[in-house]
Order: C-alpha cells, then sequence, then structure tokens
C-alpha cells in the first residue's frame, strides 16, 4: 500500500472527474429519491443546486431520470450538490410557470448540528475545527435525537450523513415527514430543542416543571452515561477558574452559587481538577437540596450537564420547506472528506478523521485496479467507502419495502379488477 | 357573495338562512348574501376593530388570563359584533351572517402580503380559541362532531400502561391525569402541543388529554386558513378588475394595522453609512443599537442579525448603494473584500428586491422579532427585553445611566412579559420631556422616527 496521499483543494478539479465516473453512487442515489416512481414527477420535479469552481452557484436544477442526472454531474462535475424541495413543476422549467403556481410541496425533514454553535461550551476546539475530545458531542446529539425521531415521532427511515468538517445532518424519509408543512416542520425542531438562547443569554437550560416530561428525561438518560468521560476526562470542563467560574455561572441560587465559589477556591484540587471539582459540585448540590429550606432549582445538575452537552439544532435548516442541504456523497471542498452516510446504532465506532479523503480513495482505486481484474465488483465497493456506501443500501432498500407493499396490492387489484 | 348596488337592503327582508350547524365556525362555505358596498366596508372595519382588540389584548397581558378575558370583552362589546362573544344566540340572527361575511371580506384585504396573512392569521386563530372556550361542554363536543374532529378516547389498559409518561408529560397539571380522558392523534393534528412538548408522544401518536382537544382545533384551523389565504392571493388578480373594491380593501390593511414601513420614499437618500453610527445612539431602539455595535465589535452579523438590521435600515431610508458601502466596509475589517462580494452582497440585494423573485421585503415588526425567530448560538438579534438574561439587562440599562426608577419599571414589565411596553418605558427614559401614556412602540422603525420626530421637535 503506498502512503496516504493528502488532500489539496486545488486538485479538486482533476479529481472530481474520476469521482464522478466511477464512484459516486448513482443507482442507490437515484432509487433513493425516485421513491418507487410514486408519482411518476416525484423525482423530475426534484431540485437540485450545484455549485461549480469559483463559487458558481445554479439553482433549480432538475433531471428527467438517473441516466441525465448522471450526465449533467459528470459533465459539470460540481464542488457541491445541494438537494432541495419536490416542487410542482419541473425546477428547470420554473421560469415558464407563473411565480406564484410554482411551489415546493414536499421535501424530508432535515436536522443540521453544526459543531460550531457549541463554541462556547467546549474547551479544546472552535469554528470549523473538530477533534477527538469534541466529537462525543456529535454522538450525543445522534442519539437524542435518532431514539426521539424513531420512538417519539415514529419515523422509520432516518439517514444519518457525516458533512465531511465539522458536524452531522440527518434526513427523515418518511411519507409523513415529507409532506409536514413548515408549521409541523418548526413544531417538530422545537419539541426536539432544549438549549436556547442567543448571546446575551448566560443560562440557556432552565428546567421548571416539578416533572420532566418523558423526553427530556430518554435525553438526560442518555447524557448522563456519557458526561463523565466527555466533559470531565477529555474537556477538562472544570479545569481552572475561568472554566469553573463559567459553570458556577449557571447555577441561579446565589447562596448556592457563593458557597461553590468558595468551595473551589479553598480547596487545593492538584490533579484531576475536573474530577475532583465535579465530585465537589455535586455533592454540595445535593446536600443542598435536601434542606428543608432549600428554594432553588430541583434540576441545577442537570441543566449544567445539558448546557454542555445536549444538541443544538439550527430550527431554520428544519422549518423550511424549500431549504436545500447539501447531497450525500458530495465531496466537501475543504477537507476532501466524502460525505458518508453514518450507522446511527454504530456511532461510536464512527470516526470522522477516518473518513477517506477523495485523494486516498482514488489512491485506492488506482491500486486495486492494477491487481483485480474482476471487473463486475462496484467500483465503490473496492474503496474505504465500501461500508457508508452498504449503510446508505440497507436505507434504501429498507425504504423500498414500503413502496413494495403497494405495488403488489395494485397488481392484485389488476387482476381482479377491483378498486 | 355579491356585491350589490348603492342602495340599502329595505329593512324587512328576509335573511338566507344559513344552515349553518354552530354559531361558531372555521369559515369553511363562503357566504351566499349580497351586501351593498357601504355595508362590504362597514362589517369589514367593525372586524377589525375586534382583531385589533385581540392583538392589543395580548400585547397587555397573558393570553388567557382574566385580565385578557376581561379586556376582549369589553373592546369587543363596542363594536358591532359584540354578540359574537356570547354563546346563546342562533345561527339565523344577523351577527353570525356579518360574523361570517366580514371574515371572509378581510381575506380578501389580508391575503396580499406575508406580514398580512400572518397577523390575520395569528388574530383570527386568538380570536377562535377565546369564543371556542367559552362555549360549554355540550356545546364544545358539538362542534367538534359538526366539524369531524370527534375522537375516541383510549381504552382504560392502555391508559394504565403509559399512565407515568402521560403524568410526566401533564407537567402541572399530573394530579389529573389519572381521571382525565385521554385521546390519541397523530402528532400533525396537535403541532401546538407539540411544539411546546406538552404532550407525550409515541411512535407518532399524540395522548391528549380531553382539555387540550382545542389545540386540535387551532392545529386544523391554522392549516385551513393558510391554505385558503394563499389560494385566495393567487386569485386576487382577477378581482383587480373590479376598481370599487381595490382602493378600501388596500386602505383597510394599513389604515388599521399601520405602517408597515415597506417603503420610505421621503427619506431615501438622506440617510448615508456614515450617518448610521451617531443616529443608532440617538435614535435606534435597543435591538438595533445592539445590533450595531455587535457588528462594530465583531465586524461580522450572522444571518438572523443581517435580516433584522438590514431591512430596520432599509426602513429607515437607507438606499441599496449606501447600504452595500455600509455593510462592507465594517465587514471588509475582518475579511476580504472578494468574499464579501461573493457571499454578502446577494443577501443585502435580495432585501432591497433586486434579486430572486423580487419582493420588497418589510422590516420586522416588534411582534414578529419577539415571537419567531429567536436568537441561538452566536446570535444577537431579537429582542433585548425578551432575549437578555435579566441581570445583564439590569446592568446595561445602569451602565447607560438610565435612574433607578426608570430601570425598575422596565425591569417589571419585562418580568411580566410586556417587552413592547418596557421599551417604551426606555424610550421615554432615553428621550427626557416626552409623555405619551397611549402610544404602544409596535415596530423599531416606529421608535425610529417618534425618536427623530421628538429631536427636530426640540429644535424648533
Amino acid at each position: 500500500m503506498t502512503e496516504k496521499s493528502t488532500y489539496d483543494a486545488a486538485s479538486l478539479p482533476d479529481l472530481l472527474p474520476i469521482y464522478y465516473k466511477k464512484l459516486f453512487p448513482y443507482g442507490l442515489y437515484y432509487r433513493w429519491l425516485n421513491y418507487g416512481g410514486v408519482p411518476k414527477s416525484y423525482f423530475t420535479n426534484r431540485e437540485f443546486s450545484f455549485t461549480l469552481k469559483d463559487d458558481v452557484y445554479i439553482r433549480y436544477q432538475s433531471f428527467a431520470d438517473q441516466q441525465e442526472m448522471e450526465k449533467e454531474i459528470q459533465k459539470r462535475c460540481p464542488y457541491k450538490i445541494d438537494i432541495g424541495a419536490v416542487f410542482s413543476h419541473k425546477p428547470k422549467d420554473h421560469k415558464t410557470v407563473k411565480a406564484a403556481a410554482f411551489q415546493a410541496q414536499e421535501k424530508e425533514l432535515v436536522f443540521d448540528i453544526d459543531m460550531t454553535d457549541y463554541d462556547d461550551v467546549r474547551t479544546c476546539c472552535s469554528g470549523a475545527d473538530i477533534c477527538e475530545k469534541c466529537w462525543p458531542l456529535m454522538q450525543i446529539a445522534v442519539k437524542i435525537l435518532d431514539r426521539a425521531l424513531e420512538e417519539d415521532f415514529g419515523f422509520e427511515h432516518r439517514l444519518w450523513v457525516y458533512s465531511g468538517r465539522r458536524g452531522v445532518h440527518c434526513w427523515v424519509c418518511d411519507e409523513t415527514a415529507r409532506k409536514l408543512s413548515q408549521n409541523g416542520r418548526t413544531a417538530v425542531a422545537e419539541y426536539l430543542s432544549l438549549v436556547k438562547g442567543g448571546e446575551h443569554q448566560n443560562k440557556k437550560i432552565s428546567l421548571d416543571t416539578t416533572r420532566l416530561h418523558p423526553f427530556i428525561s430518554q435525553s438526560l438518560e442518555i447524557v448522563k452515561a456519557r458526561f463523565y468521560d466527555y466533559a470531565v476526562k477529555k474537556q477538562d470542563f472544570l479545569g481552572d477558574e475561568e472554566n469553573q467560574k463559567k459553570v458556577l455561572s449557571l447555577i441561579t441560587d446565589e447562596t448556592l452559587r457563593t458557597e461553590l465559589e468558595e468551595n473551589f477556591t479553598s480547596k487545593e484540587f492538584e490533579k484531576d481538577t475536573s474530577k475532583t471539582a465535579w465530585a465537589v459540585l455535586r455533592n454540595h448540590v445535593d446536600k443542598k437540596k435536601s434542606e428543608a429550606n432549600y428554594k432553588g432549582s430541583k434540576y441545577v445538575l442537570e441543566e449544567i450537564m445539558l448546557q454542555y452537552c445536549y444538541p443544538r439544532l439550527d430550527v431554520n435548516v428544519s422549518k423550511g420547506v424549500n431549504h436545500l442541504l447539501k447531497s450525500p456523497f458530495c465531496v466537501h471542498p475543504k477537507t476532501g472528506r466524502v460525505c458518508v452516510p453514518i450507522d446511527p446504532k454504530k456511532i461510536d465506532e464512527f470516526d470522522p478523521m477516518a473518513v477517506p479523503t477523495i485523494s486516498e480513495i482514488l489512491e485506492e482505486l488506482n491500486s486495486v485496479e492494477k491487481e483485480d481484474f474482476n471487473k463486475k465488483t462496484k467500483e465503490f465497493n473496492k474503496t474505504s467507502l465500501k461500508e457508508c456506501t452498504q449503510v446508505f443500501e440497507r436505507f434504501v432498500k429498507k425504504l423500498e419495502e414500503t413502496w413494495k407493499g403497494k405495488g403488489k396490492m395494485i397488481e392484485q387489484s389488476d387482476m381482479t379488477m377491483e378498486f | 357573495m355579491l356585491i350589490g348596488s348603492r342602495t340599502k337592503r329595505p329593512k324587512n327582508s328576509k335573511l338566507i338562512k344559513s344552515g349553518a350547524e354552530h354559531r361558531l365556525q372555521i369559515y369553511k362555505v363562503p357566504p351566499k348574501e349580497t351586501v351593498t358596498l357601504q355595508e362590504f366596508e362597514e362589517y369589514a372595519v367593525e372586524r377589525l376593530k375586534v382583531l385589533k382588540a385581540i392583538e392589543n389584548a395580548g400585547i397587555r397581558h397573558i393570553r388567557g388570563s382574566e385580565d385578557y378575558n376581561h379586556l376582549v370583552e369589553k373592546e369587543i362589546k363596542k363594536t358591532k359584533l359584540a354578540k359574537i362573544i356570547r354563546t346563546d344566540y342562533s345561527t339565523d340572527c344577523e351577527e353570525f351572517m356579518i360574523d361570517h361575511i366580514s371574515h371572509f371580506i378581510l381575506r380578501l384585504a389580508y391575503c396580499r402580503s406575508e406580514d398580512l396573512k400572518r397577523w390575520f392569521l395569528q388574530q383570527e386563530l386568538d380570536l377562535f380559541r377565546f369564543r371556542f372556550l367559552k362555549e360549554n361542554a355540550e356545546d364544545k363536543q358539538k362542534f367538534l362532531k359538526v366539524n369531524s374532529l370527534d375522537y375516541n378516547p383510549i381504552s382504560e389498559d392502555e391508559k394504565q400502561r403509559v399512565l407515568q409518561d402521560l403524568m410526566a408529560s401533564a407537567g402541572r397539571n399530573s394530579t389529573t391525569a389519572d381521571t382525565n380522558e385521554y385521546f390519541k392523534v397523530p402528532f400533525t393534528e396537535v403541532l401546538d402541543l407539540v411544539r411546546g412538548r406538552k404532550v407525550f408522544l409515541s411512535r407518532g401518536f399524540a395522548y391528549v388529554p380531553k382539555d387540550d382537544m382545542i389545540s386540535i382545533l387551532i392545529t386544523h384551523y391554522r392549516a385551513h386558513l393558510s391554505q385558503q389565504l394563499a389560494m385566495t392571493s393567487r386569485a386576487l388578480p382577477q378581482l383587480e378588475e373590479d376598481n370599487r373594491l381595490l382602493p378600501m380593501l388596500s386602505g383597510l390593511s394599513k389604515r388599521y394595522l399601520g405602517q408597515d414601513y415597506s417603503s420610505k420614499k421621503s427619506n431615501v437618500g438622506k440617510i448615508t453609512a456614515e450617518m448610521i453610527d451617531s443616529l443608532s445612539k440617538q435614535s435606534f431602539p435597543p435591538c438595533m443599537q445592539n445590533l450595531h455595535q455587535s457588528m462594530k465589535r465583531d465586524h461580522h452579523l450572522k444571518h438572523g442579525g443581517r435580516m433584522q438590521y438590514g431591512l430596520f435600515l432599509k426602513g429607515i431610508g437607507l438606499s441599496l448603494e449606501e447600504a452595500l458601502r455600509f455593510w462592507r466596509t465594517e465587514f471588509t475589517k475582518a475579511m476580504d473584500g472578494d468574499k464579501f462580494d461573493k457571499q454578502y452582497s446577494y443577501n443585502i440585494r435580495h432585501n432591497y428586491g433586486k434579486e430572486g423573485k423580487r419582493a420588497d421585503y418589510t422590516p420586522y415588526s416588534c411582534n414578529k422579532i419577539i415571537m419567531s425567530n429567536a436568537p441561538g448560538p452566536g446570535d444577537n438579534h431579537g429582542c433585548p427585553f425578551r432575549h437578555t438574561d435579566a441581570d445583564l439587562l439590569a446592568q446595561k440599562l445602569r451602565l447607560q445611566g438610565i435612574s433607578k426608577d426608570f430601570t425598575d419599571k422596565i425591569m417589571k414589565y419585562t418580568r411580566d412579559g410586556h417587552y413592547q411596553i418596557a421599551c417604551k418605558y426606555y424610550f421615554d427614559a432615553t428621550h427626557s420631556g416626552v409623555e405619551e401614556p397611549d402610544v404602544n412602540i409596535n415596530h423599531p422603525n416606529q421608535y425610529f422616527d417618534e425618536s427623530q420626530h421628538f429631536y427636530s421637535g426640540k429644535k424648533e
């Protein structure tokens, strides 16, 4: 095996044509977005947008079938592909339709979790950077949201994708989800949101009912199971005075907060600062809560844990029926990594740093093709893209089960002429 | 609906029997009566008074509270639609007809833009909720039946299985969960409850306690009216031919909704990019001052902030050219000109209606800023009274030199959720000598205009 090639954005114009010719999984992709061809116009009325070289952006692309889509993508070699809504008419014809009549009608329900939104609570990175110390935030986000989407909302067809740099996306493809109105999407997104507040709201979580909604209890269980490892060991979130102050500022009960401040300054935490500080914090709070005259929040510790870990999703991404979101299997221009599907049940085994870049994959393809003359193997199965493509394949097959049933019914009724 | 000649209807003519099964409705069937032009305008104006009363009460008090109900009733009684707050009149009387017709007339007036639609929808929903909650249990049930929304409660067995979860979702009402009847409906029917996490969800179904069934109605009504408004606005061009109605309809929305600041023709060209900094200290409302300062500090604003601030600046009369200069000067302190041109100038031009579908976007009203698009991590937009921690807000007021009296007043109203009234006191505190107790702050551009008016008055 040759050394792994390092990715250089300048080489994209050379690499993308090969990627789009040999590796992009058009077949599966089309099977997904066609949704069994019911109605027939579902695929042809879907909007795609392309970002070409030099930031040229073109909207309202649409295709008659898989073949036309393949041809167009291979011809243009877009740096980025976005998937939009299914419209009332073919997007490429939108100028021939009266503006008011050209409407976005359906689209998958989508979620975008971006690591930048956690900058105020991570100590290791900021902005577009991620590392193995803050990646657990994504693991927590996927676990919490996937559970809720499945168990609370009954959504069965959820496609999770790594965005290639600093976050994850979720595409919910059930029919109910695709038909949701803007109001419906906002309702789902707000149900899933707990972290609320802009730059001038320091405390972003307040649990103030005497009982917790089952969604919150379930989410807390997931957070609690991972909190120690993430916040104490990886983030060292109580590791110095400044960070300790930040955590304590989330405690609204003044007496409790001042007592803890004194506690922290008087004790000397030599090593394992966060570990000791967290234990001190927990014990003190528990003791305080059991006192008769305690009037503060019952959920002090929970609120701290949630503020540091709970998923931060951008409601604006989820609420628009016509909102465009980056397509799975494109290449992230800045990192060169492919936007690969992830199995949410195996999120703990997923390593974003190990996601292959386009240069690495093409390198793999080269070396394999020299050795392997079995032309029957699909190209992507020869590379490290194999596993993620299998995740995608399972997702598509599960979707296809849902319209197989319908197909059978149509066959039967055709035979007996009963409707 | 036919609109007849100018002659008034003879007093003893028979009203067409409505045939409606309930005095409350969600306006599915258009009216069939004939009205005169005069009545057309009159009914519209009366309903508008009712909707304004609802809006006003909602600003001053929490919806559903005693004070709220009291104020709504008091104001509606002053209009010709006074009877609609009662629950004892028949569907054959005049009030029912006026209720029916006036709703449809206002649809015509308020379908023409997103802001108007949103306003109309919000007030009609609140009015409906107010009226529905006044009905007795029997009439409520009848209404649900008439609208095919009567569901069967879940079995006792099923209820016991999920009882713990039901109680946990009920929050403050957990003690009644045991005895309450529950209905299992698709979550899409109770979006309001889902949004507020007020209901237990399992596999796509919401377990709704009997008292919350109104939420189904609201969701249903909202979806229906929203769709109808969209359809009406598409059909409107055909109506344009009737030049009796159009001037009146557009006058209606402007007169009672107040200005929407969509085109400040008088001021355009007078405001330059250089003036903005000093104007911000003198006449900008706190929300815009905040955005201005954040931008000067970070040389950047996130999308929500750019929209809220950019449209406000357009509303005070900043031209597109000046706007581009203003944003570019500030942003290029932290990025290069190319990046600004590629990624940000499009947005600004879009706000001025020069790109995309060329809509002329209107500056956000207080209602919109407070109620929608709440700020998230890294955001500086929103309403400072709504979206700032209380102690931070108090501190900021002190730092600005606001007197203790005014600060206390502002904090009190903020705590009670009356953000626009808090803003009005902020205005009073910063414009000493102004005395207008009845003026509400409804729009950041209104704040700006009032402030400019105050200062130009002082000069004289």
